[in-house]
Formats: structure tokens, C-alpha cells, sequence
């Protein structure tokens, strides 16, 4: 099963590594992973997604909140979050298909942010099961490249991190 | 008034109390090496080798549950004290690392002796630090000690920048220190340990399982009072030799894959066992599906990774094992009843356990013609001081440490129980001996093990420090040629050790003194010899070449699956 864990960490040299590095040496899966400072510069925010069963991602919160360097640990498996990820899909975008890739932007919301005569670049947000529906989509037209942010999450409402 | 950051580092040791390091001069470590001598309070041992040091300020550490220190300077000399760190790290002992580093502009750009000590020992420390500002030593010092020796102990490292060393500044010394992502959580919560005491009353056939975390937590005497108010027997792990006397009625002595009949026959019956500091590691449990198949599992641990990491438990209590254990004492003061009526439920399964001691005890067939290790192991018992510190290798001579030689006070066995460290017992017998001068320091090793740390005998000799080490020697690497022979058709592979080696010749070379027993009748002469001896000795004794240690779980088999002779 995938969970989103929330890391709020030092924001200081080597933090990340500890974290990742905790990951791998344990044989706990990474899905996708996403770093930046918080309101708090002196703190980092790191969302990690992961899987596992439920023992898996005890091991994995009590092993994070071991680390010296990491402050709270937000387990958001329970649906109790709001989960973004940005892509950058560069499509194919010829003839016919122009106006099809036009129309999936327009369906999804999604936004043209450059334009050649054989391609569009599209940057598309959502939660990551959005970002996969529109990959489907635009995949028979042509996907030339793709990045991906790794979801983001914070909690609703009163839940989550006050920072 | 301004000082170095060289200074400032020794200035703050002794700030925390360091009174020994174990330490290899070089390049980078040239000018804490300079200051050392302007500070007169801190005693500094040169081993031959950076792991000898490292293992030394390990046994330093264990022998005295103070954080134990170690200096090298950069590249090979960092890379040498990596065994150790992990080592330590393994078997949670304090301690704090301090390697030189290039000077901070050249961190990089592989300079010479350059490697990258914070990300080599990332898995294999507790915390590092690598200096950037020569402002910052003070508290990173503090902090060091501050993690290494709370909550699960542990090395820390600090990576030191030759061009910091050289920086000025004011010592200015923390009085306190928070840490924000660090608060070892200590105090074992009431309404737990409430429940684990009505557990343990309700059970008719408990045991508990003692690990190196009532060592580490000072807290064998918390455990001796309360298995003997309760009347629970106690089985302790490799590394929780100690924490229980092994010659109170009530000892089971230790379980696992070479564990005791009665310790692995009682924790696979058991309705309860009550873990304390304790990881529940595979060469414990065996078979992990049918260990303990009975019995709700109560686990107090300082760290909560501990729990539930290999094993489901009923009952965690998280928290210092002794401020839990002496919670837990104080409960049965305040329930004289419940704990007579427990006494009464234990009568028929302490009469189960004494079968089971009574029907297969720790043994083995002494010779006349050959020597029997287990029996230097049960004469070196009898000869030593009752609060002799042991240190030992890894291997079979361990495992008859382990099983013969009756611990009975906590901090007297020194070995490498997690990462099972060849070469760790002669260094860390010096590092206690240097600790603790007026004990009798032994170190039992293998004809192996003790040639990968030898050089350390220059240190022994040059330090008067006066290790008894005592030989077994078969001319095997006994514990693989045991498992070849068991498992292996009998296939020695790489296992003999055919070269001989006069071993009294190399004590006396390094200045030492060297004795050898041959034959049954020499041992207690030559042991007797040998402790009586003011300085350090190699006690060499050639042993039945084909010995086992028995029992044996063969690995990945369940506890009562005990290959008792083979």
C-alpha cells in the first residue's frame, strides 16, 4: 500500500542524505521524494512516497523520527491531507493532434508553457493519480519527455504542522 | 582569551570529563596533537593501529559506561577506525569519534587523505558533525556526548577541518544544549507498566529475556530485585551477560543458538516473556514464526525501533530500562498479595525448569590427553578475580566464554555481540585495563582473531598494562570449520590455520610474557602463572583441534530444535 510521509527536518548539509540514506540501507521503497525549506528557513519539509504494510511503515516513521536531525514525522495515509504534484510533459504536437493535446489541457486544467511548431509543453498539477490520467491521455499523441515534482501533501484543516 | 580550534576541542573534552583518548597522530590531527601537549589533564594512548584505538576507547567505554574517545587523522587513518565505529555502533556503546579533514577549501576536491568520513558512517553512526566554524566546537562537542551517551547510546563522529583547528576564537562553553529533533523519550509510562504487571501476575509460566539494555542503562541490579521478588527466571542474550548473577537459582543462563537447553526450552513453553533491552536478533530467536509460540511478549526499550522490528509484541513500554524496571519493583511493593499468589502459580513450571537444567545442563566431556577449552574457560573462572573484566573475539571461544564462564557482574564482559568483530577482544581489553587500572583485565581469543589486532601488544607492553590473553588455540577458524563440518560435508575450506605460530616467542618479542599448556595437567599451572604475572602475557593453550560448541539451533531452525550432540 503507498503512504505519503511528511519530514520536517533541519535544513542544514547532509539531511537529506541521512534521510534517503535511511531508506535504501533498509530496504524501504521510495516512489517519489520532494525537498524544500518551510515558513521556518531553518527547517526543510520532505515528502516521501513510499509503500508498504502497516509494519513497514511503523519501521519506517520510528527510523525516521530516530534521526537526530529530523523533528516530526506526519504519516498522511489515512486520506487526511491534500496531495499536489506538478509535471512538465513535452507532447508531441503536429497537424491533427494539436487541437486533441488542446482539448486534454483544457479538460485537466492544465497550462501551455512553450509552443514549437512540433511540440507543446504542458504543466500540468494535481493530486499524482490526476497527473497519471492525463498521461494517459496525451500517450498515444506522443510524449516526448517528462519530469515530475513527487507529490507534495499538507494536512487539512487542523491536522498537519504549524510552520 | 583566544585559543585554536585545536585547543578549544581538548579544552572541551576535558569539559566533559575525558580523562583518556586513544588516538593516531597525522596530518590533519598535527595540531591537536601539538596542543596536547599544553594540556596535561588528558592521558593519550598511541595504539599500533586506528582500530585498535577505536575498539580500545570501546572497551574504555564498556568497562566503565563513560563515552569512550578516539582520534585519526584523515583518510586511511579515518578509514581505519570504521570496524570499530561499527562495532560499537552494533552493540550501542557510547562513544565519540573525532578524524581530521582536509581543510575546508579543499573538501572535494580529493585532496590528499581526503575521504568523506560523514558519508561513509552515516549507517553506522548515531549522529555526525562535520565542523565549519571554529565558533561552533563547543556545542557540537556537547552535543556529542549529549547523544553518544543517552537514550540508546552510540558513536557519534566529529569531522574536524584541519583549517578550523587553526582558526581563533573565545572558548565559550555551552551550559545547555537542546537539541530539538533529539529527546530520548525515558520515562516508561505508568498506565503500561500497570498493564505489564497484571500480565505478569496473571502468567503461570514467564521468563524474561535480558539484553545489553539493562547493561547499557545501569539497571542489572533493578533486574536482579525484580526477578527474585517475583521469582521469574531470567535468560539474558549475549550482550546482557552480566545484567543477572548466571549463579543464582534462578538463572537460565544465556539462550539462542548456543543459548542453554533450559533457556530455549523455556521461552518456547513460556506464557509470558518480559524483553528489557533486548532486540529480539536472529542468532536469539531462531526461527522467528515459532519463537516464543506461546507467550504475549512484553518489550521495554529505550528505542522505539527496537519494538516490533522482528517480533509482534502485546505490550510495549518505551523508555530508560532501569527507570521501567525500578517502576516495576516499586508496583510489587504495592501488591504483597498478588506477588505471593504468583509465587504459589510458579511452583509447577520452576519445577519444568529445574527438569530441564537438571536433564541437559551446559557440558561437555573433559579429557585427560587433550585440553578441553571449556575447561581453561571453567579454570580461568575459578583462578581470576570474582570481578575480572572478560574480553573476548567472536567465534567458538566466545560462545565458551559465553557458557562457561559465570557472569555475575554487570560491565565484565566485553564482546562484539551485533556485528561479531574478529580482532576486537585484544584492544578492547587494553582500553578497559587503561580505564580501569587495580582489575584484572582478561581476553580470551582464537589462534585467528587474535593475529588481527596483535600489533596492540607493542601498546599493552609500552603502557604496563597488564592483559591476561589467553590463547585457545586449534589452528582452525573453529566456529566456520564447525559449520563446515555440520553443514558442509566436512569440506575445510580455508578454515585451517596450518601454519604454526610460537606464540610465547611473539609475547616475548613485543616484550611481553608468553606460556604455553600442551597437555591437561598444565593448565591450571600455566593460568595460575600467568595471572600471578605483573604485566601483560599470552597464556597459549593447544585445545581438542575439532571441538564444537554445542548446543547449537542450527541457523533459520526453532530454539527447541537444539542439535545437543554432534
Amino acid at each position: 500500500m503507498q503512504h505519503t510521509v511528511s519530514v520536517i527536518v533541519e535544513n542544514e548539509f547532509g539531511v537529506l542524505s541521512r534521510v534517503v540514506g535511511l531508506f535504501s540501507g533498509r530496504g524501504f521503497n521510495i516512489d517519489s521524494l520532494s525537498v524544500a525549506p518551510t515558513i521556518d528557513e531553518s527547517l526543510s519539509r520532505i515528502t516521501i512516497v513510499t509503500r508498504g504494510d502497516e509494519a513497514i511503515l511503523e519501521q519506517i516513521t520510528k527510523q525516521l523520527n530516530k534521526l537526530v536531525d529530523v523533528i516530526k514525522v506526519l504519516d498522511f495515509t489515512d486520506g487526511s491531507a491534500v496531495e499536489r504534484e506538478l509535471a512538465l510533459i513535452k507532447v508531441t504536437a503536429e497537424d491533427e493532434n494539436r487541437a486533441e493535446v488542446l482539448r486534454i489541457v483544457d479538460i485537466f486544467r492544465a497550462n501551455i508553457v512553450d509552443v514549437t511548431p512540433k511540440s507543446y509543453t504542458i504543466e500540468a498539477t494535481g493530486a499524482p493519480a490526476k497527473i497519471n490520467a492525463i498521461l494517459e491521455l496525451l500517450r498515444p499523441l506522443g510524449l516526448k519527455e517528462l519530469t515530475r515534482t513527487g507529490a507534495v501533501a499538507i494536512g487539512r484543516g487542523a491536522k498537519g504542522w504549524k510552520g | 582569551m583566544k585559543m585554536n580550534g585545536a585547543r578549544i576541542l581538548l579544552e572541551a573534552l576535558k569539559r566533559e570529563g575525558v580523562d583518556l583518548v586513544f588516538g593516531y597522530p597525522g596530518g590533519t590531527v598535527i595540531n591537536i596533537y601539538d596542543e596536547l601537549m599544553n594540556v596535561r589533564e588528558i592521558r593519550h594512548i598511541l595504539p599500533r593501529h586506528e582500530q585498535g584505538g577505536t575498539h580500545a576507547a570501546d572497551g574504555y567505554a564498556r568497562a566503565t559506561g563513560k563515552v569512550g574517545v578516539a582520534i585519526a587523522t584523515s583518510g586511511p587513518g579515518a578509514t581505519n577506525t570504521i570496524t570499530g565505529i561499527a562495532t560499537a555502533y552494533m552493540d550501542s556503546v557510547p562513544m565519540v569519534i573525532i578524524t581530521g579533514q582536509v581543510p575546508t577549501p579543499l573538501i572535494g576536491n580529493d585532496a590528499f587523505q581526503e575521504v568523506d568520513m560523514i558519508g561513509i558512517t552515516r549507517p553506522i553512526t548515531k549522529h555526525s558533525f562535520l565542523i565549519r566554524d571554529v565558533k561552533d566546537i563547543t556545542t557540537i562537542v556537547r552535543k556529542a556526548f549529549y547523544i553518544a551517551n543517552s537514550g540508546r547510546p552510540g558513536p557519534v563522529l566529529i569531522d574536524f577541518p584541519k583549517d578550523i583547528q587553526i582558526s581563533q576564537t573565545e572558548f565559550k562553553w555551552p551550559e545547555t544544549i537542546d537539541i530539538r529533533g533529539y529527546k530520548p523519550n525515558l520515562g516508561g509510562h505508568p498506565r503500561q507498566i500497570e498493564k505489564a504487571m497484571k500480565m505478569i501476575f496473571a502468567s503461570r509460566r514467564p521468563v524474561i529475556y535480558a539484553g545489553g539494555g539493562v547493561i547499557a542503562a545501569n539497571a542489572a541490579e533493578d533486574l536482579t530485585t525484580l526477578a527474585r521478588t517475583l521469582k521469574i527466571p531470567v535468560t539474558t542474550t549475549l550482550m546482557g551477560l552480566g545484567a543477572f548473577p548466571e549463579n543464582d537459582s534462578l538463572s537460565l543462563k544465556m539462550l539462542g543458538m548456543h543459548g542453554s537447553y533450559s533457556a530455549n526450552m523455556a521461552i518456547t513453553d513460556a506464557d509470558l516473556v518480559l524483553a528489557v533491552g533486548a532486540r529480539f536478533d536472529d542468532r536469539v530467536t531462531g526461527k522467528i514464526a515459532t519463537f516464543a509460540p506461546n507467550a504475549k511478549i512484553i518489550h521495554i526499550d529505550v528505542d522505539p525501533t527496537s519494538i516490533r522490528k522482528n517480533v509482534r509484541v502485546d505490550l510495549p513500554i518505551v523508555g530508560d530500562t532501569k527507570d521501567v524496571l525500578m517502576k516495576m519493583v516499586a508496583e510489587t511493593e504495592r501488591h504483597k498479595k498478588a506477588v505471593t499468589d504468583l509465587h504459589e502459580n510458579l511452583a509447577v513450571w520452576h519445577e519444568e525448569l529445574k527438569g530441564w537444567k537438571e536433564k541437559h545442563p551446559l557440558a561437555y566431556k573433559n579429557s585427560n590427553s587433550v585440553i578441553k577449552p571449556q575447561y581453561v574457560i571453567e579454570k580461568l573462572r575459578e583462578l581470576s578475580d570474582d570481578d575480572a573484566i572478560m574480553a573476548t573475539d567472536v567465534g567458538q571461544h566466545q560462545m565458551w566464554v559465553a557458557q562457561f564462564f559465570d557472569f555475575t557482574i554487570p560491565r565484565t564482559l566485553l564482546t562484539s555481540g551485533g556485528l561479531g568483530t574478529m580482532g576486537y577482544g585484544l584492544p578492547a581489553a587494553m582500553g578497559a585495563q587503561a580505564a580501569c587500572p587495580k582489575r584484572q583485565v582478561l581476553c580470551v581469543c582464537g589462534d585467528g582473531g587474535v593475529q588481527m589486532n596483535i600489533q596492540e601488544m607493542a601498546t599493552l607492553v609500552q603502557n604496563r598494562l597488564p592483559v591476561k590473553i589467553i590463547i585457545l588455540n586449534n589452528n582452525f577458524l573453529g566456529m566456520v570449520r564447525q559449520w563446515q563440518e555440520l553443514f558442509f560435508d566436512k569440506r575445510y575450506s580455508q578454515t585451517c590455520m596450518e601454519m604454526p605460530i610460537d606464540f610465547v616467542k611473539l609475547a616475548e618479542a613485543y616484550g611481553a610474557k608468553g606460556l604455553k599448556a600442551e597437555k591437561p595437567a598444565d593448565v591450571e599451572k600455566v593460568i595460575k602463572e600467568g595471572l600471578e604475572h605483573n604485566g601483560p602475557v599470552i597464556m597459549e593453550f593447544k585445545i581438542a583441534r575439532e571441538e564444537k560448541v554445542l548446543p547449537m539451533v542450527p541457523a533459520g531452525a526453532s530454539l527447541n530444535e537444539m542439535v545437543l550432540n554432534a
